[in-house]
C-alpha cells in the first residue's frame, strides 16, 4: 500500500534520514521504533508531505507521491496525526472534526463519521461544543485521532499517540488504534517511544537509528531479538 | 456620531448580518444627510471610519491567521495614491466625456477611483504575499515592514506624484456616508469569511499550521487569501483618506503608522473583530480627547496603553465570544453544521 524506495531527507547539511526503504502491506499495523532524533517523526513528516524528500521514492497505492504538496496527499487518503496532539485550540471540538473533513466534497453526509468517532471516544461527544484547548491531553489525543478519521482515510499515520498522556489513556488509545485497524480496515503507520506497546499492537516493526533502518521483522520476532529487547525494551 | 458607527454585535452569531450591514449604511446615509457636525467632529468621525477598515482588515491577517504583518500602511499608500491619480489625471476626461461635472459623474468617478486603489492594493499584496508569506513570526514581521519602506520611498522618488513634496487631490468627494458604507462593507466581509466553512481555515493556520496541512488545508493559498483581501481593504481605505485629507505625502505612510493599525487590533484582541472596532474608535478618539493636556498627551497616550496590555493582554474583549440569547439560538446537529450555508 505504502511503499518508501531510499528516501533521504536533510536538514540543511545534516541528514535526517539516509536512504530508508520500508514497505507498509494493506490492512497492517506497521510500527517505526527507535530512540530521540533517530528519524522517526522525520519519516511521516516527509510521506504526509510536510518535508520534501532529497532523493528517492514514495509510492502510495502505487503510485508517485514523493514531493506532492502535504494537501494533495490527505486527499488521496493518507492521513497524519503529528506528534504533540495539534489540534485546533480556538475551536470547538466539533469544528476540530468537521476541519477533519475539510477536503471531502460529501460534507452533506457525514453524520456516519461522526457517529462512528462519538461511538468510539465517547468523552469526545460530552464535549463536542467546548473548545478543544481545554480539553485533558488523552481527550486531545483522542480528537486529534478522531479528526483525521474524518476524512476517511485508507491509511492513518500516527505520531507518538502515548506522548504526555495519563498511562491509564495510553492503554485505552492504543485498544483504540488495533480497533481503527480491525473494524474499518484502515492501514497504520505508527511511530512510538514505546517500543513495547507499539510492538504488542503492530504487525510488523522497523527499527530506526540515526536515520538508517538496522532492522525489521515481523513484531514478535522483534520483540523476541536481544539487540531489540536491551535497546528498547528496557530488559 | 455614534450613530454612524456600525453595529457592535455583528460578530459571531448575529442572527441578520445582511440586515446589520444596510441597517449601517443606512444610518450613515441618514446622518451624513441630515445631521450637520461642525467641520472638527465630521473630520474625527471619518477618521474613525478609516481606522475601523484599517484595523478590521488587518485582524484578518494578523488576528484570524495569525501571519503578523507589518505593512499595513503600505497597502493604504499604494490605495492612496493610485486612486489620487485616477481622479487627479482621469477625472477632467471623465466630465467631458460624460457630460460636466455633477452627482452622478463625481460619485461613479469616485467608486472607480477607490476600486482601482483597492485592486492595486491587492495586486501589491499577491506580489509582496506570495514569496514572504513562506517566512513565520519575526521573520514575515521584518520582510513586510521592509515592504511597506520600500512603497515609501518609492512614492517619495516619483516625481509625478509629487515625490517628497507631496501630491495634491483634486477632489475631496470623501464623506461619512461613503466611509461607513465601505466600514460596514469589511466588516461584513471579514465576519462572513471567518465564520463560513471555508473561513474556518484561517483559524486552523493560526491555531496550528502543522496539524492544518496535515488535514489538508492549503496553508499557503489561506495567507495569500488573507494578504490580498487584507490589501484589498487597505487600499480602499487609503482612498478615502486620500479624498478626504486632500493632500498626501510619502511621511503619512510610514511605519508608525503600521505600528498604529496593529496597536488597534492588539488592543482590541486578536481575532476578535468587535474589540477591535471599538479599539479603533477608542485609540482614534483619544488623541483628539487628550488635547487639552497638549503637552503630556503623548504621554498619557502611552500609559493608558501601557496599563491596558498590562490589564487585558488578551484585548479589551479578547476572551469574550458574543453569542445570540438563548432563545434566537437554532439547534444544530454537526451535519447541519457542515453546510456552508
Amino acid at each position: 500500500m505504502l511503499e518508501l524506495r531510499e528516501i533521504t531527507v536533510n536538514y540543511g547539511s545534516i541528514v535526517a534520514l539516509h536512504e530508508i526503504s520500508l514497505k507498509v502491506e494493506q490492512g497492517d499495523i506497521v510500527t517505526l521504533i527507535g530512540a530521540n532524533g533517530a528519524g522517526k517523526s522525520t519519516t511521516l513528516r516527509t510521506i504526509s508531505g510536510l518535508l520534501k524528500p532529497g532523493r528517492g521514492s514514495i509510492l502510495y497505492e502505487g503510485e508517485e507521491i514523493g514531493g506532492e504538496p502535504a494537501h494533495k496527499i490527505v486527499a488521496r487518503g493518507l492521513s497524519h496525526v503529528p506528534e504533540g496532539r495539534m489540534i485546533f485550540a480556538n475551536l470547538s471540538v466539533q469544528e476540530n472534526l468537521m476541519m477533519g473533513a475539510y477536503l471531502r466534497k460529501d460534507r452533506a453526509k457525514l453524520r456516519n463519521e461522526f457517529d462512528y468517532v462519538f461511538g468510539m471516544f465517547p468523552r469526545l461527544q460530552e464535549r463536542s461544543r467546548q473548545v478543544a484547548g481545554t480539553l485533558s491531553g488523552g481527550e486531545q489525543q483522542m480528537l486529534a485521532i478522531g479528526r483525521a478519521l474524518m476524512s476517511k482515510p485508507r491509511c492513518l499515520m500516527l505520531d507518538e499517540p502515548s506522548l504526555g498522556i495519563a498511562p491509564i489513556l495510553v492503554k485505552t488509545i492504543f485498544e483504540k488504534i488495533r480497533e481503527i485497524n480491525k473494524s474499518l480496515g484502515i492501514t497504520v503507520l505508527l511511530v512510538e517511544q514505546n517500543a513495547n506497546l507499539a510492538l504488542e499492537v503492530s504487525h510488523y516493526g522497523y527499527v530506526l537509528e540515526t536515520g538508517r533502518i538496522i532492522l525489521h521483522d515481523r513484531s514478535e520476532a522483534l520483540r523476541a531479538n536481544e539487540k531489540v529487547k536491551s535497546a528498547y525494551l528496557g530488559g | 456620531m455614534s450613530l454612524s458607527s456600525p453595529p457592535a454585535d455583528r460578530q459571531k452569531g448575529s442572527a441578520y448580518p445582511k440586515l446589520w450591514l444596510i441597517a449601517a449604511i443606512i444610518a450613515s446615509l441618514l446622518v451624513s444627510q441630515f445631521v450637520h457636525l461642525n467641520p472638527y467632529f465630521s473630520i474625527v468621525v471619518i477618521n474613525i471610519g478609516i481606522n475601523i477598515i484599517l484595523a478590521v482588515s488587518l485582524n484578518l491577517v494578523n488576528g484570524y491567521t495569525g501571519q503578523f504583518s507589518l505593512g499595513h500602511a503600505g497597502f493604504m499608500a499604494i490605495g492612496a495614491y493610485s486612486a489620487a491619480a485616477v481622479t487627479s489625471f482621469g477625472g477632467a476626461r471623465w466630465f467631458d466625456s460624460l457630460g460636466g461635472v455633477n452627482n452622478a459623474t463625481t460619485t461613479s468617478l469616485f467608486i472607480v477611483a477607490l476600486t482601482i486603489g483597492g485592486l492595486a492594493a491587492a495586486l501589491a499584496g499577491l506580489i509582496v504575499g506570495v514569496p514572504s508569506l513562506r517566512l513565520k513570526g519575526d521573520y514575515l514581521a521584518i520582510a513586510t515592514l521592509g515592504f511597506g519602506e520600500i512603497i515609501r520611498v518609492i512614492i517619495q522618488n516619483t516625481e509625478t506624484m509629487g515625490g517628497s513634496r507631496g501630491f495634491s487631490v483634486s477632489g475631496i468627494y470623501t464623506t461619512i456616508f461613503w466611509t461607513y458604507t465601505v466600514a460596514a462593507i469589511t466588516v461584513y466581509v471579514v465576519v462572513n469569511l471567518v465564520n463560513s466553512a471555508y473561513g474556518r481555515g484561517f483559524l486552523t493556520v493560526r491555531d496550528d499550521e502543522i496539524a492544518a496541512e496535515a488535514i489538508g488545508v492549503n496553508t499557503t493559498k489561506y495567507k495569500v487569501v488573507a494578504f490580498v483581501l487584507a490589501s484589498f481593504f487597505a487600499g480602499i481605505a487609503g482612498g478615502l483618506y486620500a479624498h478626504f485629507i486632500g493632500y498626501l505625502t510619502p511621511e503619512g505612510f510610514g511605519f508608525m503608522k503600521s505600528i498604529e493599525i496593529i496597536v488597534m487590533v492588539i488592543l482590541g484582541g486578536m481575532g476578535n473583530t468587535v474589540g477591535v472596532i471599538f479599539a479603533a474608535v477608542l485609540l482614534t478618539i483619544l488623541p483628539e480627547v487628550l488635547r487639552p493636556v497638549q503637552e503630556y498627551r503623548m504621554v498619557i497616550y502611552s500609559l493608558m496603553l501601557i496599563i491596558l496590555m498590562l490589564t487585558r493582554p488578551q484585548g479589551l474583549f479578547g476572551g469574550i465570544t458574543w453569542r445570540r440569547p438563548a432563545w434566537l439560538r437554532k439547534k444544530r446537529t454537526p451535519v447541519e453544521d457542515g453546510n456552508p450555508a
